[in-house]
């Protein structure tokens, strides 16, 4: 567990150390009204969203899954919501707009769930349906317009403040609801199985399809809430670019953590980091004055390095050499 | 219905699906708007999608051997951009037409290579590239280049006159042209025998002798290719490079070649299925101009029912 963590752990402590030496300042932590400011709570403000799919997407993943549709999903939600709350101020339209959103999310992640469990669909393809649909949905609930909002209370999921930016808050909250419900329970270790091996779990008893079902659902929220927040961040809904990659960023987050994408084991701590190590690159790119376009560039580098270290056929060869060496 | 499917090779069906989808798409059309039966119409389905045909032509052999390319639409903005760039250097047009061609090529062996030593899956490995190949559109430049050479906007805006009245560009000829050639070797060479061996079950295919690394790894060279080549015929159809050129057109090969009837799991379809899936997506996208009232977004929603349909229609067959 540690071993396998150590590279992920160590990338991010270069990243951030690299940070350091560009902005000595990147470290230092100001509280002004009451609020806590400083570059590591913009990593972890501006990575918050990331994390949140990242998270769902871990889940998915340990089933042997895999859901592209999390950005479209994250796009309905934020034009649901924008859409239902229109020129009001009121918290109660807030909110309610929030629940329609997140609970067409959940529909959204049923239908998922339908397809991989219910038809037994291959998840990549599955999911591409409504990763190409999706978007054009969020289009037509938006009429096709950036739908701008001023509300208060909606401003809050994105851009507002508890001491931290809620949005970190919101994103560890889930992290620890999900650690607690998954490895404090069996739920993890059910999920996990389905993941080696999703027939003979059930003939040993457990519920693989419901498993299933509950993953992509669960994937589905998560996305919804992370659409709230980057569309509650802007005060806006744009159905187009809301989310936009955002799945690649999230499986990135999830592989480098060290969850493997043929099912079967999975590493929220990992995740964690993954999720950190993204933002962290995308930030240290502003930071040292690259088009951020770039980045691009940088997170392919990295998505092969990481693959490279984990892949078995790889790590054999790297040992095979450190054995020769010697010799 | 029996009769029909004694005499008509069950592995056709699919492909009939699809022809029987644009036959009636086309009709519709036909049926509600005037004009839109023409033959330029139907020449205007060629000319704006020939890039997506050869797309279409390079996924239909990774989709073949149970991989998957997602790179290709960056690979299409990256080679729009170089050969923009290139022009604006002042490099002569066949040294442009040449690098750029070697760029998707050598970017298709590269991911080639790691997906076969590395054992790492398809989806990964493409998606770095597609990561890859975006930001390297970006290192050359962060705006889009417009290209000025004359050469390359006589042949542009060339019209070949057929029987008719009818005109279409030179891509629409070299889509042809690569479809042919894509045809010749899946169903005429060794390779392409290879690729369904492959796809359909690898370890058959290894014990059997065939060279499945080479071709596994050929696969994606063909693909960044065809990659690179469309985006010559999109630098034709579009005049200018940029890095945002071609934004999820991986996803429109793949639905193309999906809705052609190719087995997403490996081993089971043909490049004209792809061509006639580029052409359903081409017939909606013009309906959906010709209707005026709808907006484009319902294209994205009519592709994902589309994709949908066809996926549960695979399954069943599968299953079966």
């Amino acid at each position: 567990m540690k071993n396998r963590l150590l590279w992920p752990l160590l990338a991010l402590v270069a990243l951030l150390l690299l940070n350091l030496v560009v902005t000595p300042s990147f470290f230092s932590l100001r509280v002004q009204d009451g609020h806590l400011y400083g570059g590591l709570v913009d990593v972890l403000k501006n990575g918050a969203p990331t994390l949140l799919i990242a998270l769902g997407m871990t889940l998915v993943i340990a089933t042997r899954g895999i859901d592209l549709s999390v950005g479209a999903v994250a796009a309905i939600a934020g034009a649901v919501a924008c859409v239902h709350i229109g020129t009001s101020d009121s918290a109660g339209t807030a909110i309610v707009g929030m629940v329609l959103a997140l609970a067409l999310c959940a529909l959204l992640g049923l239908w998922n769930g339908f397809l991989v469990a219910g038809l037994g669909i291959q998840p990549i393809i599955a999911t591409l349906v409504l990763m190409t649909a999706g978007r054009g949905v969020a289009m037509l609930v938006t009429e096709g317009q950036i739908v701008t909002v001023n509300n208060t209370a909606y401003k809050q999921v994105g851009a507002g403040f508890v001491v931290l930016p809620t949005a970190i808050l919101i994103a560890l909250l889930v992290l620890g609801v999900v650690a607690f419900v998954t490895r404090r329970t069996a739920l993890g270790m059910l999920i996990e199985a389905v993941g080696v091996n999703p027939e003979a779990s059930r003939l040993a008893g457990v519920r693989s399809r419901t498993i299933i079902w509950t993953v992509y659902v669960f994937a589905a929220v998560c996305a919804g809430i992370a659409g709230l927040m980057i569309s509650s961040n802007v005060s806006a809904a744009d159905a187009n670019n809301a989310g936009l990659w955002i799945e690649m960023d999230a499986i990135l987050a999830v592989v480098i953590g060290g969850t493997s994408l043929a099912g079967g084991r999975y590493s929220l701590t990992g995740t964690l980091l993954g999720a950190l190590i993204i933002q962290t690159l995308t930030t240290t790119v502003y930071t040292i004055g690259v088009a951020p376009e770039v980045t691009l560039v940088f997170k392919a580098v990295v998505v092969i390095a990481v693959c490279l270290v984990q892949a078995p056929k790889a790590r054999a060869a790297l040992s095979f050499r450190k054995v020769a060496v010697p010799s | 219905m029996t009769a029909l499917s004694q005499r008509v090779p069950s592995r056709f069906l699919p492909v009939i699906a699809t022809v029987v989808l644009f036959v009636l798409a086309f009709g519709a059309g036909s049926a509600r708007y005037d004009g839109f039966a023409s033959g330029q119409v139907i020449a205007n389905l060629f000319i704006d999608n020939a890039f997506l045909i050869v797309l279409a032509a390079g996924m239909t052999f990774v989709i073949l051997s149970g991989g998957i390319d997602l790179s290709v639409g960056s690979v299409v903005a990256l080679s729009t951009m170089v050969t923009a760039a290139g022009l604006r250097a002042g490099w002569p047009v066949p040294l442009v037409v040449l690098a750029v061609l070697l760029i998707g090529s050598t970017l298709g062996l590269l991911m080639g290579i790691v997906i076969h030593k590395f054992d790492i899956q398809p989806f990964i490995v493409t998606l770095a590239g597609m990561f890859l190949a975006r930001g390297l559109c970006f290192l050359i430049s962060v705006e889009s280049v417009s290209i000025k050479n004359s050469t390359f906007r006589d042949v542009a805006t060339a019209a070949i006159e057929l029987p008719g009245g009818v005109t279409i560009t030179y891509n629409v000829v070299i889509a042809l042209v690569v479809v042919a050639v894509a045809v010749y070797v899946l169903h005429r060479t060794r390779f392409g025998r290879t690729v369904y061996a492959v796809g359909g079950n690898e370890s058959s295919a290894l014990l059997m002798g065939l060279p499945t690394a080479r071709t596994k790894v050929g696969v994606y060279v063909i693909s960044g290719f065809c990659s690179a080549l469309a985006g010559l015929l999109f630098s034709l159809y579009m005049l200018s490079g940029y890095g945002l050129h071609a934004v999820g057109m991986e996803l429109d090969a793949i639905a193309a070649v999906v809705i052609g009837g190719t087995l997403l799991a490996g081993g089971v379809g043909y490049v004209l299925g792809g061509v006639v899936g580029v052409l359903v997506l081409g017939t909606i996208q013009t309906l959906i101009s010709f209707q005026g009232t709808l907006s484009s977004w319902w294209t994205k929603i009519v592709i994902g029912v589309l994709l949908l349909v066809f996926i549960a229609v695979q399954r069943t067959m599968v299953r079966r």
